[in-house]
C-alpha cells in the first residue's frame, strides 16, 4: 500500500468487479496482475468471459502470472513487453469500447496514471476507472522547468533526466499529466542538498 | 480621473515603485496581530473612492508596466496561458466582463461600443483599438481569454462548475505566488488546493467551495491573500524557481527596506452568466518594507504578525531565509503600541 498522500494524488481503492457490466476491459501492469487474480476468487468464470485482459509484463518478473492469468479464460489475453506497447493497444481499444465496457487499472501509479490519461483523452470519467495499485512505488516525475517526465523515480531528491536540475519530488500531483512535480530543490543556495533518499522503492 | 501610468520594470533593474498614493490605498491584508487560515471571503462590492475597493477592476498606476512583463513572460513561456477546450464560451464571458467593467469606471483610459454583437473596443493607454464580432474567434489576434487579459491587470482563472466541484479549466498566469498553472490545469478546488498546509484539516477549503458553488451572477465575492517577495518581481513563478530563488538569499539587515516586499493578492469571483463558469482573479500588489514602515499601524502590526506565524505557513510562503532578518528590521518601528482593529493605515 502507498502512503497516503495530500488531496491531489488520487487513492487507488482496490479492484472489485462490476458484474453489471457488459464487457470489462482490465488493464494490468507486472505485479498488478496478482490483483486481477484476487478479484477473480470473487466472481464467477462467466465474468472472464465478458473480459478483456491487457497485461503489460513490464520484464521478466511479469511473466510468472501469464499463464495464472491466462487459465482465468478471459474473452481475450494481450500480453506486451512495455508500457509503450501496452499503451498503443489501449489507446486504439478504448476508441472502439461500446457502452457498458469497465475500465480497470492494477500496477504501478505510473502505469495507473498512463491508463488514466488513455481514459481522459477518450472522454471516460475518470472516476469511473477502478484502480488498484501493486508493486513498486516508484513515481513519475515532471520538472516544473524544462517540463520533461523523469520515469522510474525511487529516490528524493531525483536528478531531472532532462534538465539535470535536483528535483524535489512533491506530494502534489497532475492526473492531466499523470506525474508528480520536481521543482529544483537547491535554487536558493545551489548544490545546498539534502541527502537523497530512497523513499519510492 | 486620468491616471498617469507610470513607466518601470519588475525583473532585471527592478525600478517598480509605489507612488505615495498607491501606499496609501494599499491593500494591507491584516485585521490583527497575528494571521492564521480562515475563510474571508466578503462580498465585492465598491468600496470607498481611491481604494482598491471603488470598481469591480481595478486599474491602478501600475498598469501600463504590468501588461508588458506578462508579454514578457507569454513571449518566453506561452503555457502560462491555457484553456481546455470546452471554455471557450467562459472566455467570451470573461471579454465582456473586463471590457464592460475597465471601460465602465475607466472612461478616460478604455472605451466600448457595443451595436449587437460588433464591438469596437479602445484601449488608450495600451494604444490599442479593436473591431471584433463577440463569439467569433476568427475576429481577435488572440483567443478571447489571452486577448482581454494581455489588457488587464492580475492573474485570471476560469474554473468549470460540475460534479459539485470547481475545476480550473483555463487561465492566464504570469504573476503568480509559487504555483503552476500548466500542472495544476484541469484540477479541483481541493486538488489545486492540495499542497497548503494547516487550511484542510481546519475545513477552511470545504466551506470555501461550499459556498463558491453557491456564487450568484451579478453578486460577486472576494478575498486577501498574502505572501513576501524578495525584490519586486512579478513572475516569482515555479517555472523559474531556479532563476529566482536565490534572490532569497539575498536579504541583509542593510537592504531589508528596498529588497523585502509584502506581496497582497486581491482574488476576486464572479460568476458568469453563459458558461456558468466561475471567473477568479489574483491581482497583485507589492510593497517594500520602507514604504510599509512610513504607515505606524502597519509597521507595528506586520512585525508582529511575522513574529507569531506559524512555521508551517511560513516554510509554506518561503519566508524562512529572511523572516528573523524581517523581524529585527520592523521591530524597531515597533514601540509597542495598541493597533487599532482592521486593516486601514489608521
Amino acid at each position: 500500500m502507498l502512503a497516503p498522500g495530500i488531496k491531489s494524488r488520487p487513492v487507488y481503492p482496490g479492484l472489485t468487479a462490476d458484474l453489471a457490466a457488459k464487457h470489462n476491459l482490465i488493464s494490468a501492469e507486472a505485479d498488478g496482475a496478482a490483483a486481477v487474480l484476487d478479484m477473480a476468487k470473487t466472481v464467477t468464470p462467466d465474468f472472464f468471459q465478458r473480459s478483456t485482459i491487457l497485461y503489460c509484463s513490464a520484464g521478466s518478473a511479469g511473466k510468472i502470472y501469464e499463464q495464472a492469468l491466462r487459465d482465468l479464460k478471459p474473452n481475450a489475453l494481450w500480453v506486451f513487453p512495455t508500457l509503450a506497447t501496452a499503451l498503443f493497444r489501449l489507446r486504439g481499444t478504448i476508441a472502439t469500447l461500446t457502452m457498458g465496457t469497465r475500465l480497470y487499472a492494477a500496477g504501478t501509479e505510473p502505469f495507473i496514471g498512463s491508463v488514466i490519461q488513455e481514459a481522459i483523452a477518450a472522454g471516460i470519467d475518470f472516476k469511473s476507472v477502478i484502480t488498484e495499485h501493486r508493486g513498486s512505488a516508484k513515481r513519475r516525475v515532471q520538472c516544473v522547468h524544462c517540463k520533461g517526465f523523469t520515469e522510474d523515480v525511487t529516490t528524493n531528491p531525483v536528478v531531472c533526466a532532462h534538465c539535470g536540475l535536483n528535483l524535489l519530488v512533491r506530494d502534489h500531483y497532475s492526473r492531466r499529466l499523470g506525474a508528480f512535480q520536481g521543482v529544483c530543490i537547491d535554487a536558493e543556495v545551489p548544490g545546498e542538498l539534502p541527502e537523497t533518499e530512497d523513499l519510492y522503492k | 480621473m486620468g491616471l498617469i501610468f507610470k513607466n518601470e520594470t519588475y525583473r532585471d533593474d527592478f525600478t517598480f515603485s509605489n507612488s505615495r498614493e498607491a501606499v496609501w490605498r494599499f491593500p494591507f491584508p491584516f485585521h490583527e496581530d497575528k494571521y492564521m487560515y480562515v475563510v474571508n471571503i466578503e462580498p465585492h462590492v465598491p468600496g470607498p473612492k481611491g481604494t482598491v475597493y471603488e470598481f469591480p477592476i481595478d486599474i491602478d498606476e501600475h498598469y501600463v508596466s504590468d501588461m508588458r512583463d506578462r508579454a514578457l513572460v507569454l513571449q518566453e513561456d506561452p503555457l502560462r496561458c491555457q484553456s481546455l477546450p470546452h471554455m471557450i464560451t467562459a472566455e467570451w464571458d470573461l471579454v465582456e466582463l473586463l471590457m464592460t467593467s475597465m471601460a465602465n469606471d475607466f472612461p478616460d483610459h478604455f472605451t466600448l461600443t457595443r451595436d449587437g454583437d460588433n464591438w469596437h473596443w479602445v484601449n488608450r493607454p495600451m494604444g490599442i483599438e479593436q473591431t471584433f464580432v463577440f463569439g467569433d474567434i476568427s475576429t481577435l489576434p488572440y483567443r478571447p481569454m489571452e486577448y482581454i487579459t494581455r489588457q488587464c491587470q492580475g492573474d485570471f482563472c476560469l474554473l468549470d462548475q460540475r460534479d459539485g466541484n470547481l475545476w480550473m479549466d483555463a487561465g492566464v498566469v504570469t504573476s503568480q505566488a509559487d504555483w503552476s498553472l500548466d500542472f495544476d490545469v484541469g484540477m479541483n478546488f481541493m486538488e489545486w488546493h492540495a499542497p497548503v498546509p494547516l487550511a484542510h484539516e481546519r475545513g477552511v477549503f470545504d466551506r470555501a467551495l461550499k459556498f463558491l458553488l453557491n456564487l450568484q451572477q451579478g453578486r460577486p465575492v472576494r478575498r486577501l491573500n498574502w505572501t513576501m517577495t524578495i525584490n519586486p518581481r512579478l513572475d516569482t513563478s515555479p517555472e523559474n524557481y531556479h532563476k529566482w530563488g536565490t534572490d532569497r538569499t539575498t536579504v541583509t539587515p542593510q537592504n531589508v527596506g528596498e529588497k523585502v516586499h509584502l506581496r497582497v493578492e486581491m482574488q476576486g469571483l464572479w460568476r458568469l452568466p453563459r458558461s456558468n463558469a466561475i471567473v477568479f482573479s489574483i491581482r497583485a500588489y507589492l510593497i517594500n518594507m520602507n514604504d510599509i514602515a512610513t504607515i505606524p499601524k502597519w509597521r507595528r502590526r506586520l512585525h508582529r504578525v511575522l513574529k507569531t506565524l506559524p512555521p508551517e505557513i511560513g516554510g509554506y510562503k518561503g519566508l524562512t531565509r529572511y523572516q528573523q532578518t524581517t523581524i529585527d528590521w520592523l521591530s524597531k518601528f515597533d514601540d509597542g503600541a495598541t493597533t487599532s482593529p482592521g486593516c486601514g493605515p489608521e
